[in-house]
């Protein structure tokens, strides 16, 4: 029979500490979890990040609604415990829910702390504690300018950057002269305030509110020396109180928080707290990394594993703020006994300060540079002695000889002892990272993360574990690792088609997000990459991404260096008619086409065209689009052949029209080019390009890899073929088998390099394969559409072609109100 | 300070931009996901190449001529390229307009 747990509180500590139970006993719970807020388990420290733009909302819920449905625990989300009754072992809810329980927790967090301001209570006047504030801050930014924070402590300057980064002109109002006078000395906080200012953020210190200005929004701020500050949105950020209430109505003992034992444990049997309401010895934490600790005390205790009593945790604090590196931990202050290590450089703008007490560390500030500061927060932790070798924890081992150089995170990485924490947030230990990448196969920052949670939290000791992952697989490992397809994520081109055949991943934020890119939103390299792949596995179900797609494909034409465009159309073959040149002629002048070339592959190219014009001259020309700008099939030049020939033994003509009627439209990992020569002398150059064809008497031969550009390489013949049907045939194979296997970008010649010839022709022996793979390429051809008609016949692609034109006389741009009655520009056309 | 109205937001594309011309200055705006809108010149400081064409990636956008990363929020050029390139405050007002503010003399109107 099961034990019923029953946890107040989805956040953090709660929830990590649940994850360490079931770690440990998976069996000996049913679990229940309550939390007030509509989501699940997020994490709340990154909500700056969100703020700043770095992550989204989606991107910071560490616990999805799936992990609490595969570990079978009953969430109740939106509820509110109302009532403890510790006789009868229940609690009750604002919903009316009587829930029992063998065991209870208390994870509460905090409640931000509000100024008891008149005026208060107005809109516009918010804390920054959960997703809620964050969105109301994001919303108001797009509507507003002006925002004030008060409190220039962590939190608030968090939130002060986010605001920044939102566009919003902000001020911070702080009490005292310095800003984070709690975790800083007057000299890092004197920095810290000048690269804030330089970024953008002014400071109004010294000033203590009074009173909170507006009617129903607030439009203000006044200070106890009667100044006024105007704003359109108040931050009160000026500290938290532990949530603390539901525990004193149930008569379980508090003082500042739920005062608890070495285990946890509260004053009322089978009643426990974690976290940010819970006051150990005194003490209450606010940072996660102790609550953690707490929270694995815990769940030992209640899995039934043996664990020492919580001893309390020396607490360090890092600010996320973009651009900015400051860490402070322990007793920073010079006090009687103590002595610092200072190294200060105002031209790089680095500062450090150790402080030393009979030879161990017992404090740190460090502004600009923190490469040290996981090594000192072990000392710190420690106690190790250092009597003697003082400079060691700066400048290692050869640190007597002075110099303020940063030692690198390699060398950091590598003079770490094994139970040094490197993740200070989840207390993940470099021996724990080693054993993950050794035992568990881990081969990048992403499977560290999954595996040790370490870089889970706040990311700040990523560059250390990607040393220790450099350090440990070797040097050789490290150039495969760093070979992913681009800087955002270390996987390879196939593990990534991989993931989405085997996860049905469908969009490209999708695959970011899954298989964890560090920039959430990838790159100009990943992204149009990973918009192709999903396009090849599923034809029949991607949207195209338009804004994946890199400027040429996105306008259906080849970018200039002067912003114009060039427009080629099709021209099947290379054979035209009087008529479509005519055509051709008339859109030239129409349009002043500064240029008219006839290009390498037999078509002609009008250079010089307006944005704007594109969808007027593709609908003046009306002719399909010679995909002359894609990674797609191109031209299929072709010579004259039997027709006229003297020499020629085939139609090469109409072979050549028959492949780019049927293979026009394809995309490709890269551009493809086609040939067709009617005899072996090869007029239409067949044996360059992507796919030659040469006739012979009575038959074909097709000849693939070839290339003409940067590295000209000979085309490799891969059959010889009797009839127009076969050629069509192995074209369509032979194409498809390179699309579902080659890395984008890459052209058909150092494919077939990197995977071999005769494994390609393996691939394509048999009749069967060569069938399923038409049958597949069928399936994306059946699909493909004329770009240009798509954009002409449609109001909403078209619109994108046009710039939106502002008034500019004084008297129509002087002021929004005057233009109300014309509030857009007229666009051109 | 003006504060122009260069059009709505439903007229921006999401990580997609739209080009402004204000005389003879050309601002490229882009909408970033979660629906934030940036100004900045529509010249990348390399060879000129149009921002309006690059690829939006969060809060950066790469130059569609020689791929180089500039910042949409303050338009520094990101490393290991060096630079920057005017950004523009802008705003939408309640009825979700996309206003500009902008001194009139930077618009060059003529």
């Amino acid at each position: 029979m099961r034990q019923r747990l029953v946890m107040i509180g989805n956040g953090m500590a709660g929830v990590s500490f649940v994850e360490q139970l079931l770690k440990l006993n998976p069996k000996r719970f049913d679990v229940t979890i309550i939390g007030a807020e509509p989501y699940p388990n997020y994490n709340r420290i990154m909500l700056s990040s969100v703020l700043a733009g770095d992550a989204k909302m989606q991107d910071i819920i560490l616990n999805d609604w799936d992990w609490y449905k595969e570990n079978h625990i009953t969430l109740h989300t939106g509820e509110t415990v109302t009532s403890i009754d510790p006789a009868a072992k229940a609690v009750l809810t604002d919903k009316g829910a009587s829930i029992p329980y063998d065991e209870l927790v208390l994870a509460t967090g905090s409640l931000p702390f509000m100024l008891p301001l008149p005026g208060a209570e107005k809109e516009g006047v918010i804390a920054f504690r959960d997703i809620k504030d964050c969105e109301t801050m994001i919303e108001t930014a797009k509507h507003y300018r002006k925002a004030i924070v008060i409190g220039g402590g962590l939190l608030g300057l968090e939130a002060a950057s986010g605001l920044l980064h939102l566009n919003m002109e902000v001020s911070v109002v702080h009490k005292h002269a310095h800003i984070m006078e709690r975790q800083l000395d007057s000299t890092a906080s004197r920095m810290l305030q000048e690269e804030l200012e330089r970024q953008g953020i002014r400071f109004l210190l010294q000033q203590q509110s009074d009173a909170v200005l507006g009617d129903s929004r607030v439009s203000g701020l006044r200070f106890k020396d009667g100044t006024e500050e105007a704003a359109d949105l108040i931050v009160m950020a000026v500290g938290i109180r532990p949530n603390i209430q539901l525990a004193r109505e149930s008569g379980i003992q508090v003082n500042q928080g739920i005062v608890v034992d070495d285990y946890m444990q509260t004053n009322v049997p089978n009643i426990y707290a974690v976290g940010e309401c819970a006051e150990h010895r005194e003490t209450l934490y606010g940072l996660v990394a102790p609550l953690y600790e707490q929270g694995a005390i815990l769940a030992k205790k209640l899995a039934g594993v043996a664990v020492d009593g919580y001893k309390g945790s020396v607490v360090s604090t890092k600010l996320k703020v973009s651009g900015v590196h400051v860490f402070s931990a322990g007793r920073y202050a010079d006090g009687p006994g103590t002595k610092a290590l200072r190294v200060q450089d105002d031209l790089e703008g680095v500062y450090k300060k150790i402080v030393f007490e009979n030879g161990k560390v017992v404090g740190a500030v460090m502004f600009g540079d923190t490469i040290e500061s996981s090594k000192v927060y072990a000392a710190i932790r420690s106690g190790e002695d250092y009597s003697g070798r003082e400079k060691e924890i700066l400048f290692g081992g050869a640190g007597a000889s002075g110099g303020g150089r940063a030692v690198s995170e390699a060398d950091l990485a590598a003079a770490m002892s094994g139970d040094e924490i490197v993740c200070g947030c989840n207390g993940v230990a470099k021996e724990t990272i080693v054993t993950a990448i050794m035992e568990q196969g881990c081969v990048s920052i992403g499977e560290i993360k999954a595996c040790t949670k370490a870089s889970g939290s706040c990311g700040t000791c990523k560059p250390v574990v990607e040393a220790i992952l450099a350090a440990t697989i070797g040097f050789d490992q490290v150039a495969v690792v760093k070979e992913g397809i681009c800087g955002c994520t270390t996987l390879t081109r196939d593990a990534v088609v991989e993931a989405i055949r085997r996860m049905r991943l469908t969009t490209t934020k999708e695959v970011m997000h899954v298989l964890e890119w560090n920039n959430p939103e990838g790159c100009s390299k990943c992204r149009p990459a990973l918009n192709y792949y999903i396009g090849m596995l599923y034809p029949e179900d991607h949207e195209d991404e338009l804004e994946s797609r890199f400027v040429n494909e996105r306008n259906h034409a080849n970018i200039q260096k002067d912003g114009t465009f060039s427009v080629v159309p099709r021209i099947y073959g290379g054979v035209t008619t009087p008529g479509d040149l005519k055509k051709i002629a008339s859109v030239a002048e129409k349009y002043n086409v500064p240029l008219v070339k006839i290009t390498g592959g037999q078509r002609i190219d009008l250079l010089g065209v307006k944005k704007e014009d594109l969808p007027n001259v593709w609908k003046d020309l009306d002719m399909p689009s010679g995909y002359a700008y894609g990674k797609a099939l191109r031209t299929v030049k072709t010579c004259v052949g039997n027709t006229f020939c003297r020499f020629g033994t085939q139609d090469a003509i109409k072979m050549g029209i028959d492949l780019e009627k049927k293979f026009e439209r394809l995309n490709t990992p890269s551009k493809v080019k086609l040939a067709v020569s009617g005899c072996p002398r090869n007029c239409a150059e067949a044996t360059i390009k992507d796919l030659g064809v040469v006739a012979i008497d009575g038959g074909w031969e097709l000849y693939v890899a070839g290339n003409g550009g940067m590295r000209v390489r000979a085309a490799d013949l891969l059959t010889k073929v009797k009839t127009e049907e076969e050629v069509l045939e192995w074209t369509g194979a032979y194409l498809q088998y390179y699309r579902e296997t080659a890395n984008f970008g890459e052209r058909t010649s150092e494919w077939s390099m990197r995977v071999g010839l005769d494994t390609i022709k393996a691939a394509l022996a048999n009749q069967a394969d060569r069938d399923a793979l038409n049958e597949r390429i069928d399936v994306t051809l059946g699909r493909t559409q004329d770009p240009w008609k798509q954009i002409v016949e449609n109001d909403d692609l078209r619109s994108a072609f046009e710039a939106l034109t502002a008034p500019v006389s004084p008297e129509a741009a002087a002021s929004k109100e005057s233009g109300e009655s014309n509030k857009r520009g007229g666009r051109e056309g | 300070m003006n504060e122009i109205i260069i059009g709505h937001l439903s007229e921006f594309p999401e990580r997609r931009s739209r080009v402004v011309r204000l005389g003879s200055l050309e601002l490229a705006v882009f909408k970033q996901t979660g629906g934030t809108v940036t100004a900045i010149e529509n010249r990348c400081p390399h060879k000129g190449g149009k921002l309006s064409e690059g690829i939006v990636c969060g809060s950066h956008v790469y130059c569609p001529l020689h791929d180089w990363k500039i910042s949409l929020n303050d338009g520094l050029v990101q490393a290991p390229d060096d630079g920057c390139v005017q950004t523009f405050p802008v705003y939408i007002d309640e009825s979700g307009n996309v206003v500009l503010r902008i001194e009139l003399s930077e618009s060059k109107v003529s």
